[in-house]
């Protein structure tokens, strides 16, 4: 039963993993930037929760309010005045620009905030559970499921149906045919990071409600997203949905067999991936 | 103007470069400079400076040895990292994985199988060559921007093997009691030896490398990757080499750090600091030349020795700099000397001379 139990909870912490994995994937897709700083982003949110509701004590949830549209225009400001400068030239700048910002982020956070360990505190939906059969799902769990399942939907949404939408996958295509129609790439990169940052912003403080966070805690939270994308494969949103979960439930069941084995499973099964399925598991095979 | 270069030509020109320096020409054609004043000069400079800090133990005090112990394996690992991500194109934040293993390897040989510490540090950087064979295999799956998280995602797998190894002391750490047999001054001495020798010869060996065929294999593959390969230049041939490479040498960093530290724990030796380091070292001092290590290493440990008790400050301003750096000045602070003044101390690129009237003639 245990087990059983354990598959459940890593089923439903795939859906965290997923909303963490969104914007990494999101960024990647429309302007072939891979964010560094994506996990440390999430932590800021959380930091940004904490100070909301130790000021005003509103419920951790409804932080989400300020802080995703607050993370929304830093990330806009951010790729408008920084990151599309890294863009296109010869592929370090990005990697060197995103890791240098992760470092800045993390150290700031640790002036600030000091190294101890934070939680938001969501009261009584924590502790309580859904019974089903011998079964004890957790409704805080379960809404961070659906939540992320939302997200990624809510995405695909804009993706396939808006004006938006349009525009990023435009700019994804050929950024300078885009331009040509009328697009302005610059613009649509902001928009781009921007949902990113909106995204990882409600991932940042799901987790800071179900565990404790740390300023040092972005880094690991960055590579859970990239396994994510890589074991669902790059550019299927579902596939990083499914993907979260796999590695959700790897971690839960390595956990269950020795408490130190459970993020190393994680990253196995990651490994094992990239050596016998590098396009992913629900990924179309890679062509570029 | 009567030379050409090459550096920066598509990968034909380069060959074409290297061709005319195999056939020698006859006299007043087609000249291949490879020295210029400026780089006799900087060969002086460098025995100079060999001399200067080979006989340390002579004339400086402890503390300042173990400083420059601290500026010896910096450099080495600042410069392997230059070479992975300044000339292969391969940006990883996975190196601290080498420097674990180096340690980690170092304390398994002396203090389990008992070698001389000093004979097993050279003995563990091979072990950890050994290791990335299999690891480049996966981590060249990735490129760009997901393959610096693959090199990380393989440092934190090791990291949690041995936290989750008792035989290696697990999270908590070890300590190398294998030195114990040599006297403390002796140890000091020998462990600054084994740093200077390996600071500098990382240095050699890259410049060294660098002007071989694999410097113009790598140089015709960051111009363009298509053209070299139509060259036929064995791209992945020429990046696995330089990937275990940077493994042997971090691993020797590492395990001479260690060697001074005596003290090795997981999250320690396993952590992302390291390449942080490496990073804004030669992204401040000037990626994809032998000269911005060397440059950026000495602003780093002079920041970090004027800013050290003001805790992590240092990281972040050196954070910001190398921000600012690699979108201002591409090439570093060496890079800005080279272009104010065409200095290069170490060049490893091949400029082509070409007499006056024949270019006229071609114009």
């Amino acid at each position: 039963m245990t087990t059983a139990n354990n598959l459940v909870q890593g089923l439903l912490l795939g859906g965290l993993y997923a909303m963490f994995a969104t914007g990494l994937s999101l960024m990647f897709g429309v302007m072939r930037l891979v964010n560094l700083a994506h996990g440390d982003f999430a932590i800021l949110a959380a930091f940004l929760a904490l100070v909301i509701v130790d000021g005003t004590g509103l419920h951790p949830l409804l932080t989400l309010a300020v802080a995703v549209p607050a993370m929304f225009l830093l990330g806009y400001l951010l790729q408008r005045g920084l990151l599309n400068f890294t863009v296109g030239g010869d592929g370090l700048a990005p990697v060197l620009v995103t890791f240098g910002l992760s470092i800045i982020l993390q150290n700031v956070l640790l002036e600030v905030f000091s190294a101890d360990s934070r939680g938001l505190d969501a009261g009584a939906i924590e502790d309580t559970s859904l019974a089903l059969g011998r079964l004890n799902v957790g409704w805080f769990p379960l809404l961070t499921l659906v939540t992320g399942a939302a997200v990624l939907g809510g995405l695909q949404l804009l993706l396939a149906r808006t004006q938006l939408g349009r525009a990023l996958r435009a700019t994804s295509d050929d950024p300078e045919a885009a331009q040509l129609v009328g697009v302005d790439h610059r613009h649509a990169f902001a928009m781009a990071t921007g949902l990113a940052l909106a995204t990882v912003a409600i991932a940042g403080i799901f987790l800071g409600i179900r565990t404790t966070f740390s300023p040092a805690l972005g880094p690991t939270r960055l590579i859970f997203a990239f396994e994510a994308v890589i074991i669902g494969g790059l550019g299927s949103l579902w596939g990083t949905l499914a993907g979260g979960m796999v590695l959700g439930v790897a971690q839960t069941l390595g956990a269950q067999i020795s408490p130190g084995w459970g993020v190393l499973t994680g990253h196995l099964v990651f490994l094992a991936v990239l050596a016998f399925r590098p396009s992913g598991l629900f990924g179309k095979p890679v062509t570029t | 103007m009567t030379t050409l270069d090459p550096d920066r030509a598509d990968p034909s020109q380069v060959d074409r470069a290297a061709s005319g320096a195999a056939a020698a020409g006859p006299p007043g054609r087609v000249e291949v400079e490879r020295a210029t004043t400026a780089s006799r000069v900087g060969a002086m400079l460098a025995l100079v400076a060999v001399a200067v800090f080979g006989t340390a133990p002579l004339w400086a005090r402890t503390s300042v040895l173990r400083t420059l112990i601290g500026f010896f394996t910096l450099l080495a690992l600042a410069t392997m990292w230059n070479l992975l991500a300044g000339y292969a194109g391969l940006v990883s934040i996975g190196q601290q994985a080498y420097i674990g293993v180096g340690a980690y390897a170092l304390y398994w040989l002396s203090d389990s199988v008992g070698l001389d510490p000093f004979v097993a540090v050279p003995l563990a950087a091979l072990g950890a060559a050994v290791i990335a064979v299999p690891i480049a295999v996966l981590a060249f799956r990735l490129r760009g921007g997901y393959f610096a998280i693959g090199t990380w995602v393989i440092a934190e797998a090791l990291r949690l093997l041995v936290a989750n190894t008792s035989q290696l002391g697990g999270g908590s750490g070890v300590t190398i009691t294998a030195v114990s047999g040599y006297d403390r001054q002796a140890r000091v001495y020998l462990t600054y030896w084994l740093a200077f020798v390996v600071g500098v010869g990382a240095v050699a060996l890259t410049y060294l490398l660098l002007r071989r065929r694999l410097g113009l294999a790598l140089t015709a593959n960051r111009d363009s990757e298509t053209g070299a390969r139509s060259l036929g230049v064995d791209v992945y041939r020429a990046k696995l080499l330089v990937y275990v490479v940077a493994a042997f040498g971090c691993a020797l960093a590492g395990a001479v750090i260690y060697l001074n530290l005596l003290r090795i724990q997981p999250d320690a030796a396993f952590s992302v600091n390291w390449s942080a380091f490496m990073i804004f070292i030669v992204v401040i001092g000037g990626v994809g030349t032998i000269e911005g290590p060397i440059l950026g290493t000495v602003l780093f440990v002079v920041v970090q020795e004027t800013l050290a008790q003001y805790g992590a400050w240092y990281l972040i301003l050196l954070g910001l700099i190398a921000v600012a750096v690699a979108l201002r000045a591409r090439h570093g602070l060496w890079g800005v000397v080279a272009e104010r003044t065409g200095i290069s101390l170490f060049p490893v690129r091949r400029r082509l001379k070409l007499p006056a009237p024949a270019l006229g003639g071609s114009r």
